[in-house]
């Protein structure tokens, strides 16, 4: 019997414990990604704590794909749990259609104009901005310099896919565990179909045409694809399906790549000796040009915005303000060195002699990013915007389903024209289902 | 001959005990390793056995996170969870061991339909619920959650051991004049404690590390470690030395506590198994 009363009094203990309280006034719940600039900011918040005593912040750090779907379902059904979301310039556009954004309108001190105009431009829905860069990227060619002096060869300033396949096939060494090249094989809309995309709107590829007819059995669509998959399978590293972003910077920073076409922001991890065994031998160049050479050029944009849901919508966009601010940019120079302030957002970061001297390729990315045009001209004319994704809601789930064919023929479970055939009558479906196409 | 060939076989099953063993606690001892860790070295290729061990991933973890916020956390939905539903469970399962009807097998069996049900498939619906009765980012709201969705173990775990006391102990207190709940809380429960406390820390290990529902239902207040976790992957930048690191301290609890009561739990496990 004393068990059982027991057991009794600790559910009452329990049931009294784990009421827990609601969110306190003048709390703001940020909902971020665990990426080293996000970390940052995270530490130096308590600076803006002390400026603004009466606003706590509190982080809720999630995976990518999991933060997607707890803030889209948080905003969906205006439950009001976050102030603050990190997203990027592929959702902006979109839930600002759905009115889900709050507009920001930043005052004269923070300078809007000083943000670089094509990332302003991505974030910004009918001539309204609803979000605020925190930091960007581009796509550039990473390369080993000194394998590519013991080759006897070197990378021109303006490089074809043409020439990098040749460079690949002559700097692979598979027994030594040097591959040529190193690409995105992992599926996934965000994962290798970022990469692919932009390969294949310089080979002249697009999703769609005017009437939403998909494209993916043309030509172009095919030479990208062949170029992708026959490069991967020779010069490429075993078990390429499973490389996302993460996987490959691991191989390159631990040598075993060659050349590597990826994101901006790999290049303070690259150059960085902490993270990486190669960090004096790395060389870099613009992305590769194909056969198309134009379309529109990839850029990605980490922001910060504010959930129409919020209830403390004036306080968050005091935060966001602050943490994308030239201020902050100084303090983070100050606190951690200028090679950690967040990269690719304002022009005056770029003009600072201290981060030129800080970050070598600074100039090199800084081109990338201005230079960058996610709704440049593809061959034929297009009713959707972006580079390495199509700026509609669908894209998500119908990109991550063709990433799945795409890896299918790295594995050599599927060939080129097998894949592009099933992506073709995939998407059709995924369309037709949404109401998009007839 | 006979004892030689009992001899190589005891030798033959303790080697395979031991290699299945091995094989499975495998991951678990790698992710420890890799925690020892620097974050070039967790990823390196081939992977490393031996290595400098270092404590910077932990100690980044300590400075990031408030590892023991998300561990009470943990403890209090866990521990919430399992006593709600074992005071649902015991009587349910009592009244079907031992007043069984027509249904009874029915709806055992429909209970345990129920977990064949993909959790996100009523993703939407317990949100909702969730947010319309001001339970999400709670300890109760998840722990309530937790017990409904353990609940059809506990209660045919418990049918299991309630239906091994042999009837005539409970009728044998009945004709002593004990009432039903005296029945149940006096004869039978004290007989049926190893199943219950087996059933108990079940419960308590599936709550520990379920995933799915505390990332979707809870955001700061009442994160547990599991949430703890997956705030260490990252997609831009190494991270698997730091990820093993808050794997490792947030298993760590519950495998020290598996370790202690393991008697117990085998004990209640095979309860009634060589009858």
């Amino acid at each position: 019997m004393s068990r059982l009363k027991s057991l009794c009094a600790l559910t009452l203990l329990l049931s009294g414990s784990v009421l827990s309280s609601a969110h306190a006034a003048g709390t703001l719940t940020i909902a971020t990604v665990n990426n080293g600039d996000m970390i940052v900011m995270r530490q130096l918040s308590s600076e803006f704590e002390k400026a603004h005593p009466d606003i706590h912040l509190n982080w809720v750090t999630l995976e990518e794909n999991v933060l997607r779907q707890r803030v889209t379902t948080d905003i969906a059904m205006k439950t009001g749990q976050f102030d603050v979301v990190t997203i990027g310039n592929y959702e902006v556009p979109i839930w600002a259609k759905q009115g889900w954004l709050t507009e920001l309108k930043p005052d004269a001190a923070y300078d809007v104009n000083d943000v670089l105009p094509s990332v302003r431009e991505a974030l910004t829905s009918d001539g309204k901005l609803y979000a605020l860069p925190f930091y960007a990227e581009s796509v550039m060619t990473y390369y080993r310099k000194d394998l590519f002096q013991k080759a006897g060869l070197t990378m021109p300033e303006d490089p074809t896919y043409d020439q990098i396949r040749q460079f690949a096939d002559k700097i692979t060494d598979k027994s030594g565990q040097v591959y040529g090249i190193c690409l995105r094989g992992k599926p996934g809309w965000g994962e290798n179909m970022a990469y692919v995309s932009s390969l294949a709107n310089t080979y002249g590829a697009q999703w769609f045409d005017m009437s939403w007819k998909p494209l993916l059995t043309s030509d172009a669509w095919k030479k990208a694809l062949t170029w992708y998959v026959s490069a991967m399978k020779e010069d490429g590293p075993p078990g390429a399906t499973s490389n996302g972003f993460n996987e490959n910077l691991a191989l390159f920073a631990s040598g075993h790549c060659g050349i590597w076409i990826d994101s901006t922001v790999a290049g303070g991890l690259l150059f960085d000796p902490k993270q990486s065994q190669v960090a004096d031998k790395v060389g870099f160049a613009p992305a590769p040009k194909g056969p198309y050479g134009k379309g529109p050029t990839w850029l990605w944009a980490w922001s910060l915005a504010v959930p129409v849901s919020s209830h403390q919508s004036a306080d968050a966009q005091t935060f966001i303000t602050w943490a994308t601010s030239k201020d902050y940019v100084k303090l983070v120079a100050d606190r951690k060195g200028w090679v950690a302030v967040p990269a690719g957002t304002r022009a005056s970061t770029y003009a600072a002699p201290e981060y030129q001297k800080a970050a070598p390729f600074a100039s090199f990315v800084l081109n990338a990013i201005k230079t960058a045009d996610p709704n440049g001209q593809t061959a034929q004319p297009r009713p959707y915007t972006g580079a390495q994704f199509v700026g509609i809601p669908e894209f998500q789930a119908m990109g991550t389903q063709v990433g799945q064919t795409v890896a299918a023929t790295l594995s050599g479970q599927m060939t080129v024209d097998q894949a592009l055939a099933s992506a073709q009558s995939s998407i059709t479906r995924s369309l037709r289902q949404s109401g998009r196409a007839k | 001959m006979a004892v030689k060939t009992k001899r190589s076989t005891r030798i033959a099953v303790t080697l395979l005990g031991w290699g299945i063993a091995l094989w499975l606690f495998f991951p678990i001892f790698w992710m420890i390793l890799t925690g020892f860790k620097s974050e070039v070295e967790a990823v390196s290729t081939p992977p490393k056995l031996f290595f400098m061990p270092t404590l910077s991933s932990y100690a980044e973890v300590f400075e990031r996170a408030s590892y023991w916020h998300f561990a009470l956390n943990t403890v209090i939905v866990s521990v919430g969870a399992t006593a709600g539903a074992l005071l649902l469970a015991i009587p349910a399962a009592y009244s079907m061991a031992f007043m069984p009807s027509k249904r009874t097998r029915g709806t055992l069996l429909w209970m345990l339909s129920t977990r064949m049900l993909p959790p996100v498939g009523v993703l939407v619906p317990i949100y909702l619920l969730a947010r319309n009765t001001h339970l999400l980012d709670t300890c109760t709201g998840l722990a309530i959650v937790d017990m409904l969705t353990n609940l059809p173990i506990i209660v045919w775990m418990l049918f299991t051991f309630f239906r091994e006391v042999p009837a005539p102990i409970l009728e044998a207190g009945r004709m002593d004049g004990a009432t039903r709940w005296q029945e149940m809380t006096m004869v039978l429960l004290p007989l049926a404690l190893p199943g219950i406390a087996s059933t108990a820390l079940l419960s308590l290990i599936l709550c520990w590390n379920e995933a799915f529902w505390s990332l979707n239902l809870t955001s700061s207040n009442a994160a547990p470690l599991t949430a703890f976790i997956a705030s260490f992957s990252s997609p831009e930048g190494l991270f698997f030395g730091k990820l093993s690191a808050a794997s490792t301290l947030a298993v760590a609890p519950i495998l020290v506590f598996g370790w202690i009561s393991q008697k117990q739990l085998v004990r209640g496990l095979t309860f009634g198994a060589v009858k």
